[in-house]
């Protein structure tokens, strides 16, 4: 039997309206569970006072540095006594999901029955870095806990200065558009670098996002540190006949507006007999014509990745999406897969070495310049990697001969 | 004393185990889909088979209990598999179109909304807040629980010009990401410094670097060491709050929301883009937010008066030009608009390109 709920006239507000209420599943969860009825008891107050009473601190498990997002009460009274103890340690587990974010129902069953045991009951599925986040348990449970999930077959993932866990896409399990297998590609990446991840010794994080094709549904562009994003080198593939009918169907104006105007390098042109001619070296694989005539439309088959590098969130410069590092690589046999392995380890090691403290990829990069990254990690330069070529003359040019020399060198070598 | 035990560092688990058998059998063979209704995708691979899939809303943070019922529906209207999306809507799969109807049935009056595809108004994707964090200025799964009791219809419907993918973040630094909207914390006031805690806790050179402004410096106070902002160049931004908590950024008052728009990942049609600021001094207004609402409800209106089919939120404004934008959300305009940060005379009109 649990200790008497709190009243929360706060929260208690969000058990209406029709989306699924979180109050009333902590408060389902209260009923047998300590540590649940303080929680609410401090989230009420952080309601009342619009403060948060969370501290960090050092709680791991063996074998590990990081993973486990430690949480101690702040709200304490003036005897310094956590005025909610049941929830005075709140710490979250970030376990690591398989590729897509799939499961069985007895695997999720299992860490239900883990979690009820050592935890308070509370998961999320999942957190924004992609973890399946335990919610609250206490120092002395975090072990145990762990130690169950790692039986099934789970390992933490990242948190801190370390490379973090990683995202892929659905792809290739239910999606005609991957261009590479995701899944393969993010494990290959993370557990590469499992290291870095659960002994965090980075300049600051270091994430790994895959996404099948160009509509990059895992946001890598803007998220990752190294974005793997699938593509196609060859011709699209037009079934003219699907063409038909998607024009019979849905109109003319309709297809003229919305496709063949919406190519943003007008490499689309309807037919007078309602076929599609697709110019294919404009065409820059943005995926607007092969989502909108889906049936009619699909990517070559000569496929590959392209790589972006230095994507983050607002801290410290500003924003940054990813720029080109790679304009295309094949990712097919064992060995293209090594290659890509090698490349990733040579990207970890040069961060390592030459970020500053608290600085990301994106910002390393702009602070030494592009070339010099490319130089360092051993990749060539190619002009798919820039937008347009530079707009003022402050730079030493007297290299030049020899440049020129080695980009007409470059284009026999092909 | 026994040894302990030591982690078995597996890392990433292998998918198979894990996936649908339909899935399985036609890994990267996938033909086609189409939506029949909002909320179900159907696949059909080259070999032939099909997929239905029901996509349901979930609040991401989960007790037992509601993660079991979900099971038991699995087990029970689906093929004991799931998946979620990075948005933690929860996918069933089936490989019988009959087993939709009574799926979405179930799920329906067990109170999951269906939907979240297409051109929808899909789950938010949110951060951690009070509930967690140890630097948030809001709650973030109570702020997007009454958003989306508010945006209820946009998520079971397909009825946007083009999909909209809404993030919240609960500090400025902002794990939510870029969003077609994004609704973040924005403070406005500088840091109150707890000066006895600084001796105490703070590594300072470590916070000092971290200004993007420069603007804190080592300093003497009542004797001790401590640091000191200057305020005329704080830009309020918190970045000094995470690594010395006695930077006491977060102010029950004074942290605002500020909202954003246009953020895209996809490369569709144009090129991934970055959000940008529309409107700011949105209170911070617990329960429910209904200040942050009335602004997204704005906004989302208007671009489904005026979008084309296909505009994401960014595309429309980038048509429509911005002096349309503010003046058909009816948001003010003003000086906080105008870019001063570095690289900010990219984001000026260098042409005679104006609309009238
Ligand atoms: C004490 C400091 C911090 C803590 C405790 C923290 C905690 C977290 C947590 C719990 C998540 C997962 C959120 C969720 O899914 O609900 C997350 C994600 C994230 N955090 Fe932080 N964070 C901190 C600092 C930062 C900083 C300084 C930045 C940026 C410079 C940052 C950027 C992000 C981003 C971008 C994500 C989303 C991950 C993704 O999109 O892959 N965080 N953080
Ligand atoms: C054949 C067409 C498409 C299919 C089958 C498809 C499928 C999916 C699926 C299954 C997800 C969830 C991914 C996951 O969580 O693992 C997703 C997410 C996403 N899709 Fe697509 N998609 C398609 C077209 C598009 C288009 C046209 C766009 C943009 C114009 C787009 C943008 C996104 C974005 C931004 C996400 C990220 C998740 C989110 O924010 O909700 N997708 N898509
Ligand atoms: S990124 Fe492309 S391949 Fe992956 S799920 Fe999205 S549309 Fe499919
Ligand atoms: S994929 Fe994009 S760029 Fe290529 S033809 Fe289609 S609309 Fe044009
Ligand atoms: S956005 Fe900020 S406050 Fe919110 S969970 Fe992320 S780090 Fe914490
Ligand atoms: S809030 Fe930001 S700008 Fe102000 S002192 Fe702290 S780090 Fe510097």
């Amino acid at each position: 039997m649990a200790k008497q709920m709190h009243d929360t006239p706060m929260l208690d507000q969000l058990e209406s309206g029709p989306w699924p209420s979180f109050v009333t599943g902590l408060k389902r969860l209260a009923k047998d569970n300590d540590m649940m009825v303080d929680l609410l008891g401090q989230l009420e107050t952080s309601y009342e006072t619009r403060k948060g009473y969370w501290k960090g601190g050092t709680v791991g498990v063996i074998g590990y540095g990081g993973g486990i997002i430690p949480r101690f009460t702040e709200l304490k009274g003036d005897d310094g006594k956590a005025l909610f103890p049941a929830a005075a340690e709140f710490h979250t587990l970030r376990i690591m999901p398989p590729p897509g974010m799939h499961y069985d129902t007895n695997t999720i069953r299992k860490m239900c029955d883990i979690w009820e045991k050592y935890g308070s009951g509370l998961i999320a599925f999942h957190g924004q870095s992609g973890d399946i986040m335990f919610q609250g348990c206490s120092t002395d449970n975090v072990q145990p806990a762990f130690d169950e999930l790692n039986e099934m077959g789970f390992d933490l993932g990242g948190a801190g200065p370390a490379v973090r866990t990683g995202m892929s896409c659905v792809g290739a399990a239910r999606c005609e558009n991957s261009c590479v297998d995701e899944g393969r590609t993010m494990r290959m990446l993370v557990n590469n670098a499992l290291d870095d991840m659960h002994r965090p010794a980075l300049p600051y994080k270091f994430k790994y996002k895959v996404s099948g094709c160009p509509n990059d549904c895992m946001n890598s562009v803007q998220r990752a540190d190294l974005a793997t994003i699938g593509t196609w080198r060859d011709d699209m593939k037009v079934d003219q006949e699907e063409v038909k009918k998607f024009v019979a169907t849905r109109g003319r104006k309709y297809t003229i507006d919305n496709v063949i105007t919406r190519c943003p390098t007008k490499a689309l042109s309807l037919n007078d007999d309602d076929t599609l001619s697709v110019d294919n070296p404009s065409c820059v694989r943005c995926m607007h014509c092969i989502n909108v005539m889906n049936k009619a439309l699909s990517p070559g088959d000569d496929k590959g990745v392209t790589l972006l590098c230095g994507g983050k969130r607002t801290l410290k410069i500003g924003d940054l999406l990813g720029t080109v590092i790679v304009p295309f690589m094949k990712l097919e046999t064992d060995e293209d897969f090594e290659t890509l392995e090698e490349l990733a380890t040579e990207i970890l090691d040069f961060f390592a070495e030459n970020a500053l403290e608290h600085e990301r990829t994106g910002e390393m990069v702009e602070r030494i310049g592009l070339v010099n990254f490319l130089e360092g990690v051993g990749l060539e330069i190619d002009p798919n990697m820039i937008e347009r070529p530079r707009m003022n003359p402050y730079v030493r040019m007297d290299g030049w001969d020899e440049e020129a020399a080695k980009w007409a060198e470059h284009k026999t070598a092909q | 004393m026994s040894e302990p035990r030591m982690q078995i560092e597996s890392g990433v688990p292998e998918m198979e185990a894990y996936l649908h058998p339909v899935l399985k059998k036609n890994y990267g063979q996938w033909a086609w889909h189409e939506r029949p209704r909002p909320g179900v995708l159907h696949h059909v691979a080259k070999s032939g088979d099909s997929i239905w899939t029901v996509r349901a809303g979930t609040q991401r943070q989960m007790d037992l209990y509601t993660i079991r019922k979900l099971m038991d529906i699995a087990d029970e209207f689906a093929e004991g598999y799931v998946r979620f999306t990075i948005r933690s809507n929860i996918e069933y799969m089936v490989s019988e179109e009959s087993k939709v109807q009574p799926l979405i049935d179930k799920l329906g009056s067990e109170g999951f909304p269906i939907g979240g595809t297409g051109n929808s108004v899909s789950m938010i994707s949110h951060t951690q807040g009070w509930l967690h964090c140890d630097i948030p200025g809001t709650d973030a799964s109570g702020a997007v629980k009454a958003l989306m009791d508010d945006l209820y219809d946009e998520f079971v419907k397909e009825e946007m010009p083009n999909r909209v993918r809404i993030t919240t973040s609960c500090c400025q630094i902002n794990c939510g990401g870029q969003g077609d909207i994004a609704i973040n914390i924005q403070h406005t006031k500088p840091p109150k410094i707890d000066h006895d805690q600084v001796a105490n806790v703070c590594e300072r050179p470590s916070v000092v670097a971290r200004c993007p402004v420069a603007a804190i410096r080592p300093a003497m106070v009542n004797g001790k060491p401590s640091l000191e902002v200057d305020e005329k160049k704080c830009i309020c931004c918190g970045a000094c709050f995470p690594p010395c908590p006695p930077m006491q950024i977060n102010d029950p008052e004074h942290s605002k929301f500020a909202i954003w728009v246009g953020g895209k990942n996809s490369n569709a049609r144009s090129k991934p883009t970055l959000h940008k600021l529309v409107a700011a001094g949105v209170p911070n207004n617990p329960p429910r937010w209904p200040e942050v609402s009335a602004v997204v409800k704005q906004i989302l209106a208007a671009y489904k008066a005026d979008a084309r089919d296909w505009e994401r939120i960014g595309e429309w404004a980038d048509r429509i030009g911005w002096p349309k934008f503010f003046e058909k959300t009816g948001l003010p305009f003003t000086k906080y608009h105008i870019d001063n940060w570095r690289g900010s005379r990219n984001n000026l009109n260098t042409s005679a390109h104006i609309r009238f």
